[in-house]
Order: structure tokens, then sequence, then C-alpha cells
């Protein structure tokens, strides 16, 4: 901290850069407010009495706009100034700019009537953003409410880093204790502990205020005690030699699935069906991973593969089948999935794997709405029921324990027991000669064909792997839910799963299930609630606006493969090659002949 | 000896313009030929002809006796002709060791169900292929070895780039090694370290090399013969010398005399 310069001038502002952040602030304000999130969200509470979801969605944008205003990228060899009281100022006058953007609306709204295109141009909008005390209240108490904000996102510039991240730390875990009620809860009750939940929890939902500043508070202490801790253990997980390293990756391997193989025990039933429609999740992501991230063949029909397996086991368990109904038991019947996905992807990757890049994913987004079609269509109705899809499809018997939809518990054990299979595979085939076969065609297809890569076989076969785990998903859902139906394989469910691995982290596996158990648990899939079931329709939304921001922040995905952050900072890599005194220089042949 | 590579009558037609016209071409086992020429003379369209990445619009290519015209590029490879590029083309999201690994696809056989088994002979063509990968590397020194074995290729120099590119073409296992301007942007002493590891690739690992290059001391000191293309048409061929006192390949690199200038 030492080569600072002085603090600048309190009015020595970047006028232009305020207004145009403190602009981009209001529209935001007024976008989300318009868009209904404020007043449909406002049910769900965060803070009973005090906070509701509903507000979350808009003061959280001030508090950003308020630290982006004074965050500036320090170039080399350029002297920054200090933090002071100006760049509070700057948070401040940003916020007040983008709170005079609802202030704005407040007065629009009482004014004009123009329900008719925009519904959420309500009354209740009004008196939520009036905090029904008058109009002229509104105004003034969002231009406030907007600076204060501001501030104090700004503040994190000036107060020490470590308090910062104590009150960031706080901030993120109220909020995120609140949305976990349910899970929490349940999973307090399971252990017997429910007066804990009494505790933090008002009688109808959310923290009081009382819990809210408790745990804040406790959150802050255990951030300060704890700092530097972190990286320590870091440091010492890198200083371990290869084979205890090993030992140490076992271990927390081990740990996890002891975890995982508990944990459901003491879950009550909501819980346990959103882990198994997690696991539903993770399983088609692996799935699409292999597809996407290791042989780069951009698939948006996935969910093809899905319906297949649903319909297979549907067809061969249910008495209701229309055509033939064997009524097989499910283990017979997992093996005939795994043939009839392996012919479809075969079937659908024939015709069009000697296309490239956007050709190939138009022509696989079509594929995918052709297998629906024709699950859909009158034609093929006598087989797969049509519209009315196959019913009655029986639990899953195993001879030594039953899985049904009815005890999520169950299914989530099935779930998890062909995650494992998928993590081996994927984990497996990584580091083999066709894994990096994928990983040529993926590079530079020509090339890889030029060196005596069979890129046809290579591509088909990362089709049919990734066909056969999405068919494993297709046929635990079919016995979950115990009917199957054409409107459960929309587009949507293909998108939705690119989604889920682009965010968590093209071609490593933990990022994939990180990004599953992150989306698909805390927003819910296509149709599936998640923890924030409140969100409804506004959830395609945030999972666009998410897609957005990565692609731009961090295309490297939540927990990113080493190679494809590499792939996506070789100028980052290449600096810290350099300081490691590794860079490769091509006068290096020279030998030190510095003479020429 | 029989000639390990023919070309007969080897027409390339580009929408009218002939990339190479009835071009005949022959390199026996062992022997180091160099193809030169002007720019735009065919010469790189002459090696995407013998690895099939571009369709002979007539005329037949033969390895070893047998056509190999209209089979796929790794086919080629397979039978045992393997190249570089004249613009590296690296797999350089890939470490050097993967570069070097994944080019012996052609020489290997397990499947997935080896890998998802772990089967003794899985594990065992593994360990083979990555023996097989450090030996090659070991060829150009310790520059592509040692913590470079793990690093991604896009952190090499250039010159190095091109080392690993031959490398990766030597992992193939071929017979008939095509080497499109091996030294293109190396500085006088590179150049001549690879000239002398262009002709150890010969003695040590036996490869016919056929190379493009447009560096004449290079061309001068590896080649047994001199190829000579202008136009897609074979112009002159012969040793060095008598390729370069040649009128013909005067006048292709230098224009013809004005008529009737002093």
């Amino acid at each position: 901290m030492s080569d600072t310069a002085p603090p600048k001038d309190l009015f020595d502002q970047d006028w232009r850069r305020i207004v145009r952040l403190g602009a981009i602030t209001g529209l935001s304000l007024i976008f989300v407010a318009l868009i209904g999130m404020l007043v449909q969200l406002d049910t769900r509470l965060i803070i009973r009495r005090y906070l509701s979801l509903g507000y979350l969605t808009i003061i959280w944008i001030p508090v950003v706009a308020g630290y982006l205003v004074s965050k500036e990228v320090v170039l080399e060899g350029v002297t920054p100034n200090r933090k002071g009281p100006s760049d509070v100022l700057a948070g401040a006058l940003t916020g007040l700019v983008g709170g005079a953007g609802l202030s704005l609306l407040v007065v629009l709204i009482d004014n004009f009537d123009i329900r008719d295109p925009l519904i959420n141009w309500s009354p209740q909008l009004l008196d939520q953003l009036t905090f029904a005390k008058g109009i002229g209240f509104g105004v003034v108490i969002w231009l406030v409410i907007g600076a204060g904000l501001g501030l104090f996102g700004s503040l994190s510039h000036v107060v020490p880093p470590l308090a910062s991240r104590a009150v960031n730390t706080a901030l993120f875990t109220i909020v995120s204790v609140s949305i976990l009620e349910t899970a929490i809860t349940d999973l307090l009750q399971g252990f017997g502990l429910s007066f804990v939940t009494d505790v933090v929890y008002a009688k109808r939902g959310a923290l009081t205020l009382t819990s809210a500043l408790v745990l804040g508070a406790v959150v802050m202490a255990i951030t300060v005690a704890a700092s530097g801790r972190g990286r320590e253990l870091r440091v010492r997980y890198d200083a371990l030699d290869a084979p205890r390293r090993k030992t140490a990756n076992l271990g927390l391997w081990a740990a996890g699935v002891m975890v995982l193989l508990v944990l459901p025990l003491f879950l009550g039933k909501i819980m346990n069906e959103l882990l198994a429609n997690v696991g539903l999740f993770v399983l088609l992501a692996l799935g699409l991973n292999i597809v996407v991230g290791l042989a780069g063949i951009l698939d948006l029909g996935y969910v093809a593969f899905f319906a297949v397996g649903g319909y297979t086991t549907a067809v061969l368990t249910s008495p209701n089948s229309p055509w033939i109904s064997p009524q097989l038991p499910f283990v017979v019947v997992i093996f005939v999935v795994i043939i009839a996905a392996a012919f479809v992807g075969l079937a659908v990757g024939a015709p069009v794997i000697r296309m490239r890049g956007d050709y190939l994913a138009i022509v696989t987004l079509g594929f995918g709405e052709i297998v629906r079609l024709l699950f859909l269509s009158d034609w093929l109705s006598p087989y797969f029921g049509g519209a009315q899809g196959i019913t009655n499809i029986p639990p899953v018997d195993l001879g030594f324990a039953e899985v049904k939809g009815s005890d999520p518990r169950s299914v989530f054990y099935l779930v998890l027991f062909f995650c494992a299979i998928a993590i081996y595979v994927s984990w497996r085939l990584q580091s083999s000669r066709l894994g990096r076969a994928w990983m040529a065609i993926r590079e530079d297809e020509k090339v890889a064909e030029a060196m005596g890569i069979n890129t046809v076989t290579a591509k088909l076969a990362a089709f049919v792997v990734g066909a056969i785990l999405a068919s494993f998903s297709g046929a635990v859902f079919a016995a979950k839910v115990g009917s199957i139906f054409p409107s459960s394989f929309l587009i949507l469910v293909s998108i939705i799963i690119l989604v889920v691995v682009i965010v968590g982290g093209m071609g490593n596996i933990i990022g994939v299930i990180v990004g599953a158990v992150v989306l698909i648990g805390v927003l819910g899939g296509p149709k599936q609630p998640g923890l924030l079931q409140e969100l409804g329709t506004y959830k395609l939304l945030i999972y666009g606006a998410l897609l957005v921001f990565m692609m731009l922040k961090r295309p490297e995905g939540l927990i990113p493969s080493a190679r494809r952050s590499h792939e996506l900072h070789q100028e980052e890599f290449l600096q810290d090659a350099w300081l490691r005194g590794e860079v490769d220089h091509d006068a290096e042949a020279g030998e030190g002949d510095a003479a020429t | 000896m029989s000639p390990v590579l023919s070309i007969h009558d080897l027409t390339i037609t580009f929408g009218g313009l002939d990339a190479l016209s009835k071009l005949n071409f022959h390199v026996d086992e062992g022997e180091i030929v160099g193809v030169i020429g002007p720019n735009g003379a065919g010469k790189t369209t002459f090696f995407n002809a013998i690895t099939n990445l571009v369709p002979p619009t007539s005329g037949d290519i033969r390895f070893a006796g047998e056509s190999i015209v209209g089979l796929d590029p790794y086919h080629v490879t397979e039978l045992g002709v393997a190249r570089t590029f004249q613009n590296v083309r690296l797999f350089p999201n890939m470490t050097i060791l993967e570069n070097v690994m994944v080019a012996q696809h052609c020489r290997t056989h397990q499947h997935a169900f080896g890998a998802l088994l772990q089967t003794k002979a899985f594990r065992r063509e593994e360990r083979e292929i990555r023996e097989r990968a450090i030996e090659v590397l070991s060829f150009f020194g310790t520059r592509l070895i040692g913590y470079r074995l793990d690093q991604p290729a896009f952190v090499l120099s250039y010159a190095n780039r091109r080392r690993l590119e031959i490398a990766r073409a030597m992992a193939t296992q071929p017979r008939v090694l095509l080497l499109d301007e091996p030294v293109a942007g190396m500085n006088p002493k590179e150049s001549a370290e690879l000239t002398a590891l262009i002709g150890r690739l010969r003695s040590e690992w036996g490869f016919t090399i056929v190379m493009i290059e447009h560096d004449m001391g290079v061309v001068r000191d590896v080649s047994d013969r001199v190829v000579v293309l202008d136009h897609g048409e074979t112009i002159a061929q012969g040793s060095f010398d008598e390729v370069s006192n040649d009128p013909h390949v005067i006048e292709a690199y230098l224009g013809r005399p004005v008529e009737g200038a002093s």
C-alpha cells in the first residue's frame, strides 16, 4: 500500500462515469420493478417485517453500482490514488442518481396509467414503492435509500479489507440461511433439533431481526478469527507430496460420499425430492459435459436422449403401455435402455457428425424437437400414447428395496448410484486414448484427422456415451414420476442443462456437479421447483442473466478445469510462467550468444 | 528399388485454376527430397493432396504400391505418412505430452471398455504411449521435456512449436515424413541445428523425408534430390547444384530477362 498517491479532492470526480453508472442503475431498478419482481416476490420474506425477497431484488443494485463506480483497473506503472472520501461521495452520488430512477417511476405511476401494456404498472407497485406513505415520501425516500446504498457499496474501498470481507460474508450468510430455510428446518428436524429452528426463524417463516443480527455478528466474528486459515490450509495442501496428496484427496472424496449417503436419512420428503431432482440434472449435465466439454460438439437436442431413456422404461415396465407391455423388472430394462440410447445416439449422431460449430448446433436443436414431436404424434400414439403419454409406471423393485416416487429418499439413492457411474466414466475416459482424441478434435478437427484419429468414430463415441448417461436419467425420471408425457421433454430442458454445464465449468466434473446443485437446487429445473420456488416464472430470466454474466465475466465457469482456465486466460498463464522463470524464448536456442 | 511414394499425373483444380497439373513425383525409401518453388507454386497443395486433405481432380497417388486416393486422412496417416503444417497447427490447449500421446492414436488399440475397467492391457498401453512420447520428445534435447511436459502447448516459443509439431508427426510412426517449411521463422543457429536433426531423422529413425523449404541453405545441406515446382508443374529436378543452375529454375525465381534488353 506504500506507493499510492494521496486521495483525490472531494469534488475531483469523474462525473461522466457517475452519471452513466447511475443511469444504468436507475434503469435496472425500474426494469426490476416493472417486471413485477418487487410485488410478486414480496410474499417471500428474508427478515420478517423488515426485508422481503422482492425488496432484496432491488436493493442490491445500487450497492453494486456504488462499489463499481470507484473501482479502477490499476495498470503497471500507474500510481493509483488512495481511496478516500471522494470515492465514497462518488458511490453515494451514483446511488442517488439510481434512486432518482425509482422516484421518477413513483411520480409517473401516480400521474399516468399505462397498465394496459405494462401489467405491473399497478397501484400495488406504487404502494410498495412509497411504503403507503404518500407520493412525496416515496420520492424522497428512494433518493435517500439510493444514496445510502451507493455509499454502503463504496465503503468497501475505504474500510480495511478484512472488515469488508466480514460484512460481505455476514450478509451472504444471512441471505443464504433465509433462502435455505426449508432445507435447514428439515435437516434440524431430522437431527431432533427443532428448537433451534424456533429460535432462528420466525413462526411463519423467515429470520427474525434479532436472529439475523446475531447470526451476522457471529459470522463476522468467525470470519475475522478464521482470516488467513483458508489460505494456510491451501498452502499446506499444495506442499503435500504426490502420494500424501492422493491420500488427502481420497479422504475428501470418502467424506463427501459418506455425507451424501447419510444426509438423506435425516432429511424430510421435500428436501429429498429436491435432492433427487438435482441428482437427475447432475446426471444429465455430466453426460452433456462429455459431448460439449470434452469433444466440443455443441449438442442442443440433448433432451432427446433423456426422452428415449424415459420412454423405453415406460414401454417395458408399465402395464398401461399401449403397444407391448412385457412389464420387465427395472434391472433388465436398464440394459435395454442402454442399447436403445446407444442406437438413438448413433442415429442422431451419424447424419450430423460431419457438420461443424453453429450448423451442428442448429441441426441437433432440430433433432431434439423431432424426437419430442414423434412421441407426441398421432402416428406413433399406438406405440407411445401420444399426448396422453404412458401412465402407471411401476416402482423400481430392487429385491432389497423399492424405489418409488412417493419415497424420494429411495429415488435419491438410485440417482446417486447412476451419478457415481457417470462420474467414474467421465473421469476414466478423460485420461484415456479416447478422451485425448476427443480433446484433439475439440482443438482442431482437421489436424486431429491428419494425426491419425478417426474423427467420425470418436465423435460418435462421444454421442453414444452422452446418450447413455442421459438415458439413465430418463429411466429414473420415469420410475420416479410414474408417468411420462412428451411435455416433459421440452427444448428448454436441453438449454437448461447446457446453462448448468457452462455456469458450473465446462470440462470439469466437479464444476458441472456444483453448477447443477446451485442452479437446480436453488432456482429449480424447468418444471421442478427449487428452494426459491417463489421465483416461478422469473427463473428463466435469472438463468439468462446468469448465463450472460458468466460468459462476459467468468467464461470458465464457477469451478473451471485447469485446462479451460488456461485457455481463456492465456495471457495470465504466460505471465505466471514468466515469473517462475519458465518462459520460453526463441533466443534460448542461442545459448547465450548475445553477440549476434 | 521401387519408390515408397509415387505420384502420377496428379491434377488438382480449384474452380478453373490448376493448383497442380499433371504432376509426377516419386520418393525412394530412405531418401530426403527437397521441394522448392516460388510462392503459389502448389507446394502445400501437393502435401495436402498426399495426406488427402484435398481430393485430387485426377491422377494417382501410390504409397508402397497401393493407391491412396480417396482414403480418409486418418487412414493415410495409419498407412505411414505423417506431416507438419506450414502455419504450425498444434493442439494449443493440450499439454506438450498429450500432443504427442494423442498422435499415437492410430498405433494403439484400447477402447473405452479398457479405460473403464482399467484392464492390465489398458494400463500397459498407457504406459507405453507415455514412454514413447517422452522418447520422441527427448530427440529434441531437454527443450520439450521435464516441467514442460505438463504445460499447455501455447506457452512454447515459435521454434519449439515447430519442434513439437515434428515430434507429433514422428509419434505417428510414419514411413514417410512430410515437413512443410520446418525452419521457417527460425534464426540461423536454430535452423542449422534443425538441419542436423533432419539428417538424424533419417539415419536414426529411418524416415523417408519430403521437405518443402524456402531456405536454400537447408535444402542444399540435407536434400539428396531437389524437385522444383512452378505453376503446379515440375520444372526441374536433380541434385541441388544441377537444379540451381537450371535456366528454367532461375527464370521461375527471377523472371525472364526482357527481350532485347542489354
